[in-house]
């Protein structure tokens, strides 16, 4: 009964996945004119894909919960880099020092993430607007924290990372104590690449965390309110508190993924960091062929290996055509915000293709009715 | 004893009563059919069987429901559900995603423990995939008919659909009485065939259904008693072997003519020749009122009514011509094509719509009475307009619109303070007649007007059907209405077309007697037609 096989059409594929081939064919010509050696590339991605994975994992459940790109989990960044500022000011060294970060930053994310559900179930049908808005906001209660709370309100001592005026947090904070320590952990080398073992088996777990949390009754219960709340409603889900759920899982999530990044990157650009990674993520996550209402971790991968590619190759690529790496710098933002309008776009269009195709449909069968 | 008995059931809405002095008695295993017109006071009946919110919140209802011989009183649908009642509805609940199976058990899913839902809860359990399917497969064969669990909602027949719907209901293990609302209307005649076989299935295993539908034949088919509601009230009470399709036709819509409502029945005139609209093959894809094949003609200065029962389509009708929703096939004004799905071409060409969806569609509710008149007028027709330097600067011409305003204000009776008041803060019954105003202030050849009554106290309708029949013979201007009360229609109009599946089933004069509607109107099941 069920058409499993469905005859492959070149041109419905291509349409369905028109960003991430753009994506091919830019690198394709990109890396001949960068003209980096293979074994570079290769480990450059994986460095990427280790900083990244976690927080383009984070973005999988909201849009499970069908509350779209969860713009919000810079929330989640922002509590890691509170938990990564208190562990840089207490000296905490390595992996315990992580560990701690992410256990200050716990309470925190879960109650960002609260605030950001209850706001979202107040605005249904335009969550990805709120919470790009929310974190706009947020943004704002952070810098207040850490630009005045921290010294006099919050007692923070350490000149490493409060201005020398007293109070507030510098601008970067340069995080030695914490640098790298979960790669070089258990690392092991195949021609010339580091492979750092221990967050690949994170990353692994958090993978098999989501696979597991799919089949979950909350899971299952997500992917119903994503599909029609008021069906979900009648049903007895409580889809206001599973909305919630899908949110602050996903913030919590995100904090743990800022938390690695920042130790894979070694310093904390206190302002930016969060802002930026944002949108980065939700761009990379679009670029393996997600759209806003499916992701997979298919796409969370695929994506970060083309999306960072792209940022690799374009500042070298940009230097030898026009002699200015900026070009590069310049592409990547520029691409990153097309991307997410594109696929906004896109999704809109497929969505009302699939409504006339339904009154094509009705169409079809009058004729077939006036024949009969 | 009955498994439920209803004594004196009663209820009323702000004082207006719709039901009236119910009784009626279901044994175990027994079908019961219910029919009647729109109004009848059906689905008030169901309302109060489940508890709903509804009826709490408009005072309560009269009278006693008894199950098993006690007394209940539930205080929600859940309530309902736990004591074993289930419904479906109309329209379908289901989840497009999802499986057949997980479509029938959502939110009842077996589930398994593991070591993280210790920590987290029975939330986090793992779902049981296995004894899943093994439940919906159950749960499809006590119904009986031939529905794969693994197929999803979305790419289902409309049947299949329903299928899962009912085997949801039945899946669940407590289920006595099952109420099915017109769960044959989107069925092609093959699946509803099936679906009769699964209700005689289900009464055979001791459950007992409440079968609400407009198509008799299928009453006669599977039921053992049959009830005819009218105005509130059941009318009788028959034995489904011993009554006929014309009986129950009969005792639904015969309602005592009296002598009041004979006097202003609409007086029979002469049709013109010329057609001022003809429509052909037009379909529309309006959700809940799908139109299939409607082929009709319209003459110069009739006043033309479609009736049928909800649902069949007749309100598809003007909305697809208007090209508010998507349609096909070809509609021709006075001989000249109109191009479907653009509103503005059918504006241009000097159709009017007053739209059934008074407040969505039809008005500007935080504007005033003025701006509502005249904006539509304004819009397409570059009236009510002051034009300097040769048509590239339009003011509003605000003394002409005020003009107009008031003249409609008084012409229709509208009760306002003034033409700058807001359309929100009108009654019901008046701002159906600002609509009117506004399709009149169009000055189109010809009208359509979509469920004018609707919603609306006795003393307005009124008062809105004379103004129609007035602006119709006095202007000349053709008028379509489309409106669910027979009656209604039977006093303004010169012929009648009723709507039945998505098609014309017939045209009559109006000085038809209402029976002969009736059966217009359910008799013609799709079996007949052949």
């Amino acid at each position: 009964m069920r058409r499993n096989i469905k005859e492959f059409n070149i041109r419905e594929f291509a349409i369905n996945n028109i960003v991430p081939i753009i994506f091919i064919v830019l690198c394709i010509i990109c890396i001949p004119l960068a003209g980096y050696s293979g074994q570079y590339l290769v480990s450059q991605i994986i460095t990427r894909i280790m900083r990244n994975s976690f927080l383009v994992l984070s973005l999988l459940i909201p849009i499970m919960a069908g509350m779209g790109l969860n713009f919000g989990m810079t929330l989640g960044a922002m509590a890691g880099q509170i938990g990564i500022i208190f562990i840089t000011a207490w000296n905490v060294v390595g992996i315990p020092g992580l560990l701690l970060a992410a256990i200050i930053a716990t309470p925190i994310a879960v109650l960002l993430g609260w605030f950001c559900g209850k706001m979202l179930n107040m605005a249904k049908g335009r969550e990805m607007i709120t919470s790009y808005m929310i974190s706009f906001f947020m943004n704002g209660v952070y810098q207040l924290v850490v630009l005045y709370g921290m010294g006099p309100v919050i007692p923070i001592e350490s000149d490493q990372v409060i201005l020398p005026r007293g109070y507030g947090v510098r601008n970067t904070i340069d995080l030695i104590n914490v640098r790298q320590s979960i790669d070089t952990f258990w690392q092991i080398s195949i021609g010339g690449i580091n492979i750092p073992i221990l967050t690949i088996i994170f990353i692994a777990l958090l993978c098999v965390v989501i696979i597991w949390f799919r089949k979950t009754k909350l899971g299952q219960d997500m992917r119903a309110v994503g599909q029609d709340m008021e069906v979900a409603r009648e049903a007895g889900i409580k889809v206001e508190r599973t909305r919630i759920l899908a949110i602050v899982i996903s913030t919590v999530f995100a904090a743990y993924g800022m938390i690695i990044y920042l130790s894979n990157m070694g310093t904390l650009n206190t302002y930016n960091s969060h802002s930026q990674i944002g949108m980065f993520s939700i761009a990379a996550l679009l670029v393996g062929g997600a759209s806003v209402s499916k992701a997979s971790i298919k796409n969370v991968f695929l994506g970060i290996i083309l999306f960072h590619l792209m940022f690799i190759l374009t500042p070298q690529a940009g230097m030898k055509l026009m002699g200015q790496a900026q070009i590069g710098e310049y592409f990547r933002v520029f691409v990153s915000y097309g991307v997410i309008t594109l696929a906004l776009v896109l999704y809109e269009i497929r969505t009302r293709r699939e409504k006339a195709e339904s009154a094509k449909q009705l169409a079809g069968l009058q004729k077939e009715g006036a024949k009969a | 004893m009955p498994l439920l008995e209803m004594q004196n059931v009663s209820k009323e809405y702000n004082g207006n009563p719709v039901l009236k002095d119910v009784s009626f008695k279901l044994k175990q295993g027994e079908v019961l059919g219910l029919v009647g017109e729109n109004g009848a006071g059906k689905s008030t009946l169901m309302n109060i069987l489940f508890g709903m919110d509804v009826i709490h919140q408009t005072g309560g209802y009269g009278g006693k429901v008894l199950i098993d011989g006690k007394e209940v009183k539930f205080a929600s649908p859940l309530d309902a559900l736990k004591a074993g009642i289930g419904m479906v509805h109309q329209e379908f609940s289901l989840l497009p995603g999802f499986t057949a199976a997980e479509n029938i058990l959502l939110n009842r899913e077996p589930e398994n423990k593991n070591v993280l839902s210790l920590v987290f809860g029975p939330r986090t359990n793992t779902i049981d995939r296995k004894e899943l399917q093994k439940k919906a497969i159950d749960a499809i064969t006590k119904l009986g008919v031939t529905l794969d669990p693994d197929m999803l909602v979305s790419e289902m027949p409309v049947g299949h659909k329903q299928f899962t719907e009912i085997s949801r209901e039945i899946s669940k293990s407590s289920i006595r009485l099952l109420v099915l609302d017109e769960p044959t209307a989107v069925l092609s005649e093959k699946e509803a065939e099936m679906l009769l076989k699964a209700i005689r299935n289900l009464s055979a295993q001791g459950i007992s259904v409440i079968f609400i539908t407009h198509r008799l034949q299928e009453i006669l088919d599977v039921c053992n008693k049959v009830i005819v509601m009218r105005d509130g009230r059941i009318i009788n009470e028959l034995d489904a072997a011993s009554t006929s399709i014309q009986e129950m036709a009969r005792l639904m819509v015969g309602r005592e003519v009296s002598a009041g409502r004979a006097k202003e029945k609409a007086e029979e005139r002469p049709l013109s020749d010329k057609i001022v609209l003809s429509i052909k093959n037009l379909w529309v894809d309006m959700p809940g009122e799908t139109v299939k094949d409607v082929n009709l003609e319209v003459h110069q200065g009739e006043f033309l009514g479609i009736g049928g029962l909800a649902g069949q389509g007749k309100i598809g009708i003007p909305n697809g011509i208007m090209g508010l929703y998507p349609a096909g096939g070809s509609v021709k004004l006075n001989g000249q094509e109109i191009q479907l799905n653009n509103p503005r071409a059918c504006l241009d060409a000097s159709l009017a719509f007053v739209s059934e969806d008074r407040r969505g569609v039809g008005l500007l509710l935080d504007e005033s009475l003025e701006w509502n008149v005249a904006f539509t007028a304004m819009q397409t027709q570059n009236r009510f307009l002051k034009q300097y330097l040769g048509g590239l600067i339009k003011w509003r011409d605000q003394e002409a619109i005020k003009e107009i305003t008031d003249q409609y204000i008084n012409e229709l009776q509208i009760k306002c303070t003034s033409s700058k008041q807001r359309a929100k803060e009108l009654s019901g019954g008046n701002q159906q007649k600002i609509c009117l105003a506004k399709a009149f202030a169009l000055q189109p050849k010809l009208l359509f007007v979509s469920e004018p009554t609707r919603g609306i106290d006795i003393g307005a309708k009124a008062l809105v059907l004379q103004a129609l029949k007035r602006y119709n013979r006095e202007n000349g201007v053709t008028i379509v209405m489309i409106s669910s009360e027979l009656e209604e229609l039977r006093q303004c109009c010169d012929r009648i077309a009723i709507v039945t599946d998505g098609a014309i089933s017939g045209i009559l004069p109006a000085s038809t007697p209402s029976e002969d509607f009736g059966i217009l109107m359910v008799g013609k099941t799709g079996k007949e037609a052949k």
